[in-house]
């Protein structure tokens, strides 16, 4: 167990690595940074002394290093367009994201885990097939159109919900949540649809199609000729035996939510992360870009981690214990 | 006689598709004694999984029962609710399938396993389940059980796990097991194995067995009576001394004859010319007439009753005069 974690801690170590080192890349290649910092009256003399002064005289290695310990040390270094440090916007925008793609989440995951197992355990039922058609609008419908239709049933031909922005925020220490006020709560609905909708729909037919592949295998057949009870054959032998391949598509959905509210952000103009980040690529703003390239990045081995300690947990095939016999004959 | 612990009457099962209804089982009777071991043979498609499966009311729709009675210890058992079959299963009727590897479900224990079947089916207490579970295993042949019982299926060998599918269909002491090919995916060491095992504990128990397979070798050792099924009808049913050895009906005749004999040198295996017919294309009168060497006219025109005069009942025109005794 303990060499299992061990091993993947590594990869993941190995992975964020790489990603400083694309982020790290766009420094160096995507203009100077020189020119970007300084006026257009700034001399050469300077700029050079500039150039020293930041470092960006010593060894690519050398830097690199530097890089990541900055990193490492929380400090994303200093945005180009708003002359702050890239943490501090960071601090302020996370919780407008991380509030959304929780919520996304939750609702793709609560609605779509129970509605995949509702349709495969009822293929034929009139519910499973209205299950399955709103699942293809889901999953064919981009976000942004997705966000925009809701936008305009819903606060402009309606009129109940906001169309845009957070709504009131209250705030917790360096946390701004928008979940105790009731228009931070109305807020938040269209846009966590919006960008949970496609992963819903995903689970939702993942889980159905995981579901009946289990149905018909020999140990649930094997389970009812036992004379177990439906309940406990399809929430206990089925279900658990589809979590695996559930579990590994989930982790990868609930990361791309947080990679995809870029464009959910923008079409809610939700002060997040994503929206944040689009800004700064319309103004090459480095620093940002990075940070936030790092910041998807090391999301994403988060949840990989915590979905193959998971597999662990579910599958005792996985445990390679040494104690495995091998016995052989009957 | 005794009153047969489970009787067949006119069994009809059909698979109701697109083009037209496929009749899988096609008017079947055959009834087992309290302790007896009824081989049921015949060719992959004959029906004779699909009898056994429709005995436990296992089919999976559209598949359904279209006529017939089954009755189990003097009670009907094919018309009850879900409900109430799912509680004969395990309880009255134990079932073990052809394949030990998939029978068990990987993500849980043997133990849970087990002790979830005991106590569906038993009043007991959590440790009087485990300490049934323990005996169970013990009583099925595997070694160290309190060891054992706390292992995943996939820690132990085919042999072994087939021991443990063995001991949950024993979980709740049911009066009939059907064993589905209980042998088929084992080695052959082990299947003699598995095949005496299993021949104990119902000699012990009292159980009466349904054995489907088409293995002729292991209906020969094990059980009392065989039937043999032929496109989803009986066509014989007998002792099974007398059907190995005197087969009633050409069929039976040809499949025993194609068994080879080891230590016999022969030019060529004996064989039926063609083959079984499918569901859709059954030919009228007698399903097995295209292929018989004895084919009379009458045998393509009407279908032969099963004549239950003799020991053996045969369905076959060729026998349609005397009652049949070996």
């Amino acid at each position: 167990m303990a060499a299992y974690i061990v091993r993947r801690i590594l990869q993941a170590i190995v992975v964020m690595l790489t990603v400083a080192l694309i982020a790290f890349s766009l420094f160096r290649f995507v203009g100077d940074p020189i020119l970007a910092l300084v006026g257009q009256d700034t001399t050469l003399e300077e700029q050079a002394e500039l150039r020293k002064e930041l470092g960006l005289t010593d060894p690519v290695v050398v830097q690199f290093a530097r890089f990541v310990g900055n990193v490492a040390r929380g400090e994303l270094g200093i945005s180009y367009g708003q002359r702050r440090p890239v943490i501090d916007m960071f601090k302020e925008r996370l919780p407008a994201t991380l509030e959304l793609s929780l919520l996304s989440a939750v609702l793709a995951i609560g609605i779509g885990i129970p509605m995949g197992i509702y349709s495969g355990l009822h293929r034929d039922g009139w519910l499973s097939r209205v299950f399955q058609t709103v699942s293809l609008v889901g999953i064919s419908l981009p976000p942004f159109l997705v966000g925009i239709l809701l936008i305009y049933l819903f606060a402009v031909f309606i009129g109940v919900l906001p169309s845009q922005g957070r709504g009131d925020t209250v705030q917790l220490g360096w946390w701004s949540t928008g979940l105790l006020t009731w228009s931070g709560i109305k807020s938040l609905i269209l846009p966590a649809i919006t960008l949970g909708l496609f992963q819903m729909t995903l689970i939702m037919r993942l889980v159905r199609s995981e579901m009946l592949e289990v149905l018909r295998t020999d140990y649930i057949k094997f389970a009812r000729a036992r004379g177990l009870k439906n309940r406990v054959v399809n929430f206990g032998h089925a279900l658990k035996n589809t979590l695996v391949p559930v579990i590994t598509v989930t982790g990868l959905q609930v990361g791309s939510i947080v990679a995809f509210a870029v464009i959910t952000e923008t079409v809610f103009q939700w002060p997040g992360l994503g929206f944040l980040f689009l800004q700064s690529v319309q103004t090459v703003d480095i620093p940002v870009m990075a940070a936030y390239l790092v910041f998807v990045a090391a999301f994403f081995v988060i949840i990989n981690l915590i979905v193959d300690l998971l597999y662990y947990v579910i599958d005792p095939r996985l445990r390679l214990d040494r104690t495995t016999s091998s016995d052989h004959g009957g | 006689m005794a009153e047969p612990l489970l009787k067949v009457e006119n069994l009809r099962v059909e698979f109701p598709t697109r083009r037209g209804t496929l009749c899988a089982v096609d008017d079947v009777s055959f009834h087992i004694q309290p302790g007896e071991v009824l081989g049921v043979v015949g060719e992959s498609g004959a029906g004779k999984s699909m009898t056994g499966i429709a005995v436990i009311g296992l089919l999976e729709a559209p598949g359904r029962i279209a006529g017939g009675r089954i009755v189990l210890e003097g009670q009907r058992i094919d018309d009850l609710p879900y409900e109430e079959k799912r509680k004969l299963r395990g309880r009255k009727i134990g079932a073990i399938f052809q394949d030990p590897l998939t029978s068990l479900n990987p993500l849980y224990t043997v133990e849970r396993q087990l002790i979830e079947t005991i106590r569906t089916h038993l009043e007991v207490s959590e440790s009087e389940a485990f300490e049934r579970a323990v005996s169970l295993l013990r009583e099925v042949g595997i070694p160290a059980p309190e060891q054992r019982i706390k292992h995943y299926p996939h820690q132990f060998s085919g042999g072994m796990r087939q021991r443990v599918v063995i001991a949950l269909a024993l979980c709740a002491e049911p009066s009939l097991i059907i064993a589905d090919e209980p042998t088929t995916a084992l080695d052959v060491s082990i299947q003699a194995q598995i095949i005496t095992l299993l021949k104990r504990l119902c000699r012990d128990h009292g159980t009466s067995v349904m054995l489907v397979t088409h293995d002729m070798g292991v209906i020969a050792e094990t059980a009392h009576r065989v039937a043999v099924m032929y496109a989803g009808r009986l066509v014989e049913v007998g002792p099974v001394k007398d059907v190995v050895r005197n087969p009633s009906h050409p069929y039976t005749a040809g499949l025993m004859a194609s068994i080879p004999v080891i230590g016999r040198k022969v030019e060529n295996l004996s064989q039926i010319d063609g083959s079984m017919p499918r569901l859709n294309a059954i030919p009228e009168g007698c399903a097995f007439s295209p292929r018989c060497p004895q084919v009379m006219e009458r045998c393509r025109r009407e279908r032969p009753p099963l004549d239950t005069r003799g020991r053996t009942e045969v369905s076959c025109w060729l026998h349609a005069g005397e009652s049949v005794d070996a």
